[in-house]
């Protein structure tokens, strides 16, 4: 698996993210700076990853939508190459039209980061291959901005479509106010495109892949992707 | 010329930045606020003098990046 990682001014999570697709695909993705008009012939997999973008000016990641190499990116995106767009990348995503939707300030005002509890709904996707529907995984979230919002017409299209992909939950799996962290439409965590080929996710499973960190429950997302490439060679 | 594009919430969108301006200006005792949105003021100079080509410029710069249009409204005022 060719993985892509997008570097823009201000992101801080690329190196994360690099390390944990080298750790579980065995191979060191290529670092793709945001002024680039081209991605890596050959690549697979362009992952979008977290921080704060041009410092979250103006909105959370509208900047960085706007980058030279987001013309690439939709260009992949269009040939049907897979994105992971996780937290800032998320945001990002949805700046550009990727995804609908919008993320905006936690419901309580504050910054949340601790580990969070993700029903997976789907597993016929890509990139949650490695996990079971219905599947409860704990992984961290660090965002002040993730509380995901679209309009009536767009959630009940989601929903109908079987498009959201991660639901903040309880640990046995119970959708419950209480651990909806940050107040997003329908406890909404990820979602995914209409064509299943650009998911969207506010948590970070690039920080739960080695069991060194505590945990291991962000693995699946990225030995699925691999299984994925293994499958489709 | 001179350009003024205000940018605001759509109404029904929650505005927690508001809400908490709201809740400070009434600890700080000021009455009669019923409540508060927050958005956003962009003033830009305009080269040239061609006043159509402005509006449609601002129209663009407006739908493609000062606002989201999935959640924001904009108003454009041009002064010559």
């Amino acid at each position: 698996m060719r993985s892509a990682v997008l570097v823009f001014p201000g992101i801080n999570r690329e190196r994360d993210m690099a390390r944990a697709l080298a750790h579980v695909a065995g191979r060191e993705p290529a670092m793709v700076w945001h002024a680039e008009h081209d991605l890596p012939a050959g690549t697979d997999l362009v992952v979008i990853p977290g921080g704060f973008s041009y410092g979250d000016y103006l909105r959370c990641g509208a900047i960085a939508a706007r980058a030279p190499i987001m013309e690439a990116v939709r260009a992949f995106a269009q040939k049907g190459g897979l994105i992971l767009a996780v937290c800032n990348g998320f945001q990002i995503v949805c700046e550009a039209g990727l995804l609908p939707g919008v993320l905006m300030r936690n419901a309580q005002l504050r910054f949340i980061c601790r580990d969070v509890y993700l029903r997976v709904e789907r597993s016929d996707t890509p990139f949650t291959r490695g996990y079971n529907a219905g599947q409860v995984i704990r992984v961290p979230v660090a965002h002040g901005e993730g509380n995901y919002i679209a309009d009536g017409a767009t959630i009940a299209r989601l929903e109908g479509e079987g498009r959201v992909v991660f639901r903040y939950a309880s640990p046995d799996g119970i959708v419950d106010p209480n651990w909806n962290h940050n107040g997003a439409m329908n406890a909404i965590a990820g979602i995914i495109n209409e064509r299943g080929n650009v998911l969207g996710m506010m948590p970070h499973p690039e920080n739960h892949v080695e069991a060194a960190l505590g945990c291991t429950d962000g693995r699946g997302l990225f030995a699925g992707l691999v299984d994925h490439f293994k499958r489709a060679a | 010329m001179k350009a003024r594009v205000t940018v605001t919430l759509k109404s029904g969108i929650l505005d927690p930045q508001g809400k908490a301006i709201e809740g400070a200006l009434k600890s700080l005792g000021i009455g009669g606020i019923a409540s508060v949105r927050q958005g956003k003021v962009f003033d830009i100079e305009i080269e040239g003098t061609d006043h159509d080509a402005a509006a449609a410029a601002l129209k663009a710069a407006a739908e493609k990046l000062l606002a989201n249009t999935v959640i924001e409204n904009y108003r454009i005022e041009v002064t010559r």
